[in-house]
């Protein structure tokens, strides 16, 4: 390793935050789940069920494509439109320890969170080491990242703090967009929540928008981890794990 | 020289007394956790919830052309339930139009009384359209019409000690709200859905709405209310000894 290793090594704090984040997210992302699997289709606008069609269904659980509806009642005299109808059959559910553990676990993103943004912006971290500048972010130079890495022309990455463009975009958009966007489209779906703020329900369209749009960061923060735990195995797996460990 | 009772003891006995009583007056307000972690969580989210939001927003309520199509599930008619207790009891009151239904009502309350489907439209009435979000994830938009929990818990005078609602069904389920959720504005008991009178899968006739929780708290078959000086989990017929949360404002 060329150059001072107190240089490359991430601070304590960054070391910390980020394996309780991890956990977090993967745990949320567990637990997040075994909540979609209760009902695994996706609407856009107010309301969705099984009653009405969906944008998206998942073949996720034993409750996929069912149909088992009795009793169907228009809501309207005479009408074709809505109706009602009783279910048959025994929902697959978890929700009862799915949905309190992603929330117990949604605390702790959120109060971590919150810390490593804080001394993230206070000391410099975020401007000097994630944040790329918006003169950098140009399409072309992120391209030329991109190419350079996929020719692997481009240096890797030298491990600790340093990092490259793509690579800083991309934590940048981890950061300051998706982590977000999740939050917000999650307290959204609270019925307390969005009763004291109703803006929330307009900006993301309604109920079920929210709720689409948060499984929608949820695949994209998956890819992100993918992705990110195959850049630090291809850049040196024991080298950045130290970097991210104990600080070597 | 061996006294009995210093002075000093004295005084520790008299305030250990005094905060052993004061402990045991001060009512029991959050839902016990077991030693659960998650229950823990779920008390967290609660209690923050109380703390940060105001507690008597009202929810988006939204226009007749918005209603959708409304699953029923759960119990969808007690009078074909496996238990012949409840499915009788159903049977017989649903035979004569509900006109044998009683609502009663009564814990630290200063006049319990029981009301008849007549009396409770008697009572001035509301009518909402609203989203039921049901905990699985889906969600679906219905008009009730009822009375505000409010008007029935002002007509039989609710104690100042009062600080929960808990209710119970005809279908042997029971749950309980906080005095915020009980009176605000849009928790009704509601005998109307959609401008007809409450279908059987619906919980006819009479099932509470609480909008501002997800749909399990707004249980069908409502027959009981009891007005609880502190909180009570319900027992084995409970959400929490379940392993559910109990509170579903999120």
């Amino acid at each position: 390793m060329v150059g001072d290793t107190r240089e490359q090594a991430h601070a304590l704090w960054v070391r910390v935050t980020h394996w309780i984040l991890a956990v977090s997210v993967l745990t949320l992302m567990v637990s997040g789940f075994v909540i979609l699997m209760a009902h695994p289709r996706l609407y856009w606008g107010m309301a969705g069920n099984d009653l009405m069609p969906a944008l998206l269904e998942l073949p996720i659980s034993p409750d996929y494509a069912k149909v088992d509806w009795a009793d169907r009642v228009p809501i309207f005299d005479n009408s074709p439109g809505p109706v009602s109808a009783s279910r048959t059959y025994e929902a697959f559910n978890q929700n009862g320890w799915g949905r309190s553990l992603h929330f117990l676990v949604a605390w702790l993103l959120v109060i971590v969170g919150a810390i490593y943004l804080l001394s993230g912006t206070l000391g410099g971290h975020l401007r000097s080491h994630i944040w790329p500048g918006l003169r950098q972010l140009t399409p072309m130079s992120l391209w030329r990242d991109l190419v350079g890495r996929m020719k692997g022309s481009a240096p890797a990455a030298p491990g600790g703090r340093h990092y490259g463009l793509l690579q800083k975009f991309t934590y940048s958009a981890v950061v300051f967009v998706l982590a977000p966007l999740q939050v917000l489209t999650g307290l959204t779906m609270s019925p307390r929540v969005s009763a004291a703020f109703p803006f929330l329900l307009q900006v993301f369209g309604g109920f079920q928008s929210a709720r689409t749009i948060h499984f929608a960061v949820f695949v994209l923060l998956l890819l992100f981890v993918i992705v990110h735990v195959l850049m630090v195995i291809k850049s040196g797996f024991r080298r950045q794990l130290r970097a991210m460990t104990i600080g070597d | 020289m061996k006294k009995l009772l210093t002075r000093r003891t004295a005084i520790v006995a008299g305030l250990a007394t005094a905060g052993g009583l004061l402990l045991a007056r001060t009512p029991r307000l959050l839902p016990p956790t077991y030693g659960n972690l998650l229950r823990l969580g779920d008390n967290l989210t609660y209690a923050a919830q109380r703390m940060l939001l105001p507690g008597q927003s009202l929810v988006k309520e939204y226009s007749y052309a918005d209603l959708t199509s409304f699953p029923a599930i759960g119990t969808t008619n007690p009078a074909t339930s496996e238990n012949s207790l409840i499915a009788d009891e159903y049977q017989s009151l649903q035979q004569d139009g509900f006109r044998n239904w009683q609502l009663s009502v009564e814990g630290s309350v200063a006049r319990p009384r029981t009301f008849s489907l007549a009396e409770l439209k008697q009572l001035p009435s509301r009518t909402q359209i609203t989203r039921h979000t049901c905990e699985e994830g889906w969600s679906a938009i219905g008009q009730w019409t009822g009375v505000p929990l409010r008007s029935v818990l002002d007509a039989v005078g609710m104690l100042s000690s009062a600080r929960f609602v808990a209710y119970s069904s005809l279908d042997d389920w029971t749950d309980s709200i906080d005095l915020l959720d009980a009176l605000h504005p849009q928790t009704i008991l509601a005998y109307g859905m959609n401008g007809r009178d409450l279908p059987v899968p619906h919980g006819a006739p009479l099932r509470l709405r609480v909008e501002t929780q997800l749909g399990a708290k707004s249980i069908k078959y409502l027959n009981r209310l009891v007005v609880l000086d502190e909180f009570d989990d319900g027992g084995l017929r409970g959400s929490i000894q379940n392993g559910w949360a109990w509170d579903m404002g999120i």
